[in-house]
């Protein structure tokens, strides 16, 4: 078990070197960067440029040095913690950032949480009751949840929540709380309004998760130990939850791979419509505005939680199957 | 006992009383003229021959065939796909007619029956009336204005294609009258006329995508499968890191990228590019599987000996025995193109005005005063719930029906 975990983290680090400079290829495809806008603009209202300041942040981010050389500067600032400079705002990434990262994170777990504890237990029932009208039922609503923008579903429940529920509209706690250190009624307050975004970012991953498990099940049910333990008599529940689910599982969390860019890219549409303290609606904004080091940190941190999220799935995997902990490679 | 006889089927005669008894008449031999055939056992009606001499294509189309929902959801898309062309002659108004006296009307009924007679189709007219204390536009349907639509009418001026001028439409409203099926938006335009404008582009969109990445997703899939060793595990690090992204982040940087100054129509064909870039993924991974267990077997063996280069034993011998399965997952790859454009455009970092699409129209949509008061604005999402749908059933049941041997 140690030398997979070791040998995994081995292969994580060129993924996470790549996907850097992937990222930050993107950031510096425009033509142009954020000084040389930022100046015409002051010289076209006629309005004399802090030059000095302009300098010495050019220097400090490297932007008079050669791409590759910029690209050893985020990295290494990254490494310390510093996410670069935030031009828009005129402020340091890491205080513009404050607490979405986390929100986000939080938003995430949850989701994911939602998805499995929603999931499992109606692919299962599915799967069981093949061709039973509830399996057509349910997986008209899967279809459904697939198909269905996420941003639809945002504002109509949003819209309900609000007029039935008196739910303040958007945002993830009450306005008093915004900018407010953390505090017991605070996170009480966010945890009232979580369950939308978690809901609306959920469906889609649910719907699919349930499709998969309930396909996955049904192969191992008409396989002969099946079979085979029915005409021994073993009592029907016994005899899912003993074998075929349990190989039924692996597929389920190895999908955490797939399920984490799913929540994320739900989660920035979703929380631009809901107006949430996510990452997504700065991400969006930045991208607009050409603020490359918030947009880069950002997409940076997205594509990091994806990394890790299907490394943790890894080793969950390896735990509960030996076969997978011989091999270097994983079963997706 | 040596005595004792057997008649084959008799019983043992007793001697005793053995009576003589006349000799038994010759059995009327039964003789087939027919002239010998050794492989008649063999042989199958016409019926079983279709069957079993059926090609793969055929096949799968039998096999599809029976997959109901499949079926009902391709007639849809094809419905759809069909009438792209003739978007101007389908749709009663034209996409930029502003009915600036109309602005937010709600949709408007279609009724059958006037007092109690079935007539021909019509639409009552608007009363309309500002209401000052909540701000809002009141349209009232007025049941004495009865207004009979047109059909096969002269409408609005279009330029077929860009090329014919014509203003014959399909259904218009009476003269002098509205006719707002799915209501207008915020400039009086008709919703239902730019639905279907949008279509144009919505549903295009994940064609032009699918296309980029087939392609992509045969040649690299099947550079990754057929050769193997380095080159695969090279590939396979390429993918995973563009799969450890999430799609949207990065579909809405890489759009953020495309510089304003281009045109619509370059804005267009670039998103679409850009999410064909992502989405091939999919593709390359079943290629390569698939190849991995092909390239084994011994026709491909045979290839090789003859001395086929690569691209025509991946060409010629290899893809065509899994395009069923491939067509499959291309099928269910477009839906996730069409939200993807949808989500972009809604975000406005997609398509702009004056290009269409859905995701143009659901622009407008996009805070929850729209939802309360103009509910109707939302319309476009249940054409896209409508075509996801129908490419998700379509490409189910086409991936069941991919492999007609089993």
């Amino acid at each position: 078990m140690f030398g997979y975990i070791i040998r995994r983290i081995l292969i994580m680090i060129p993924t996470l070197i790549a996907i850097s400079i992937v990222i930050f290829t993107i950031i510096n495809l425009p033509p142009g960067d954020y000084f040389s806008t930022y100046i015409a603009e002051l010289q076209s209202q006629g309005e004399a440029a802090d030059l000095v300041k302009i300098q010495f942040l050019m220097q400090q981010y490297g932007f008079d040095r050669p791409l590759w050389e910029q690209y050893l500067y985020w990295v290494g600032g990254l490494l310390q913690g510093d996410m670069g400079y935030s031009f828009a705002y005129n402020l340091p990434v890491t205080q513009v950032v404050g607490d979405r990262l986390f929100l986000t994170f939080v938003v995430s777990f949850m989701t994911i949480v939602f998805t499995y504890v929603v999931a499992f237990p109606i692919g299962v029932y599915s799967a069981t009751h093949q061709y039973h009208w509830s399996d057509h039922l349910l997986t008209l609503f899967g279809f459904l949840g697939l198909a269905t923008p996420s941003f639809l579903l945002a504002l109509v429940l949003l819209y309900f929540a609000n007029v039935y529920l008196g739910i303040s509209i958007g945002g993830l706690m009450d306005p008093q709380y915004v900018d407010q250190p953390w505090t017991l009624p605070k996170i009480l307050s966010v945890w009232e309004h979580l369950w939308i975004p978690v809901i609306v970012i959920g469906t889609a991953g649910t719907a699919g998760m349930i499709r998969r498990l309930r396909a996955n099940l049904l192969d191992e049910l008409q396989k002969q130990y099946v079979v085979t333990a029915r005409a021994k008599g073993l009592h029907p529940l016994r005899l899912l939850l003993k074998y075929p689910l349990r190989m039924a599982l692996n597929p389920f969390i190895s999908d955490i791979g797939s399920l984490l860019p799913h929540v994320i890219s739900g989660a920035v549409i979703v929380s631009v419509v809901m107006s949430l303290p996510t990452t997504g609606p700065m991400l969006l904004e930045a991208l607009r505005s050409q603020d490359m080091y918030l947009a880069g940190s950002f997409l940076l941190f997205m594509a990091f939680m994806t990394v890790i999220g299907v490394f943790l799935s890894d080793l969950a995997l390896a735990a509960l199957d030996p076969r997978i902990r011989m091999q270097t490679g994983r079963t997706r | 006992m040596s005595d004792l006889t057997f008649a084959p089927g008799g019983s043992p005669r007793d001697p005793a009383n053995d009576v003589p008894r006349a000799a038994p008449e010759p059995l009327a031999h039964y003789i087939s003229r027919a002239p010998f055939d050794p492989y008649a056992v063999e042989g199958m009606t016409p019926a079983q021959e279709r069957f079993y001499r059926a090609s793969q294509w055929r096949m799968v189309w039998w096999k599809l065939c029976r997959h109901r929902i499949a079926v009902l959801s391709g007639a849809i898309l094809l419905a759809m796909y069909v009438a792209l062309p003739f978007c101007e002659f389908l749709a009663p108004y034209d996409l930029d007619t502003r009915n600036t006296d109309f602005i937010y009307a709600p949709p408007q009924r279609v009724h059958v029956f006037f007092d109690g007679h079935l007539v021909a189709p019509y639409v009552l007219g608007f009363d309309y009336r500002l209401d000052m204390n909540r701000l809002a536009r009141v349209y009232t349907p007025n049941p004495s204005k009865r207004q009979t639509l047109r059909f096969f009418c002269r409408g609005d001026e279009y330029a077929l294609w860009g090329l014919f001028p014509g203003s014959l439409h399909f259904a218009c409203p009476a003269q002098a009258g509205q006719l707002f099926l799915l209501g207008t938006d915020r400039l009086g335009r008709d919703l239902l006329s730019r639905i279907i404008y949008g279509a144009r582009v919505s549903l295009t969109v994940g064609l032009i995508g699918v296309a980029v990445s087939f392609t992509l997703g045969i040649v690299i899939g099947g550079i990754a499968g057929y050769y193997g060793g380095w080159t695969d595990i090279l590939i396979q690090r390429v993918m995973e890191v563009i799969q450890s992204f999430p799609h949207l982040p990065l579909w809405m940087a890489l759009s953020a990228v495309l510089p304003v100054t281009w045109s619509p129509l370059l804005v267009y064909f670039g998103i679409t590019l850009i999410l064909g870039m992502i989405e091939w993924i999919h593709l390359a991974r079943a290629v390569r599987s698939k190849l991995l267990a092909l390239r084994e077997e011994d026709f491909c063996t045979a290839a090789v000996l003859m001395g086929a280069r690569p691209a025509r034993i991946i060409g010629r011998h290899l893809l065509p025995s899994f395009m069923s399965h491939l067509i499959a997952s291309a099928t269910l790859v477009i839906p996730s193109m069409i939200l993807g454009e949808t989500a972009l455009s809604f975000l406005g970092l997609g398509l702009r005005p004056p290009m269409t699409s859905w995701g143009v129209l659901l622009n407008e949509a996009q805070n929850i005063n729209v939802v309360a008061l103009y509910p109707w604005l939302m319309f476009p999402v249940v054409s896209v719930v409508i075509t996801v749908l129908a490419f998700n059933f379509l490409g189910d049941g086409l991936r069941d029906a991919a492999d007609p041997y089993h």
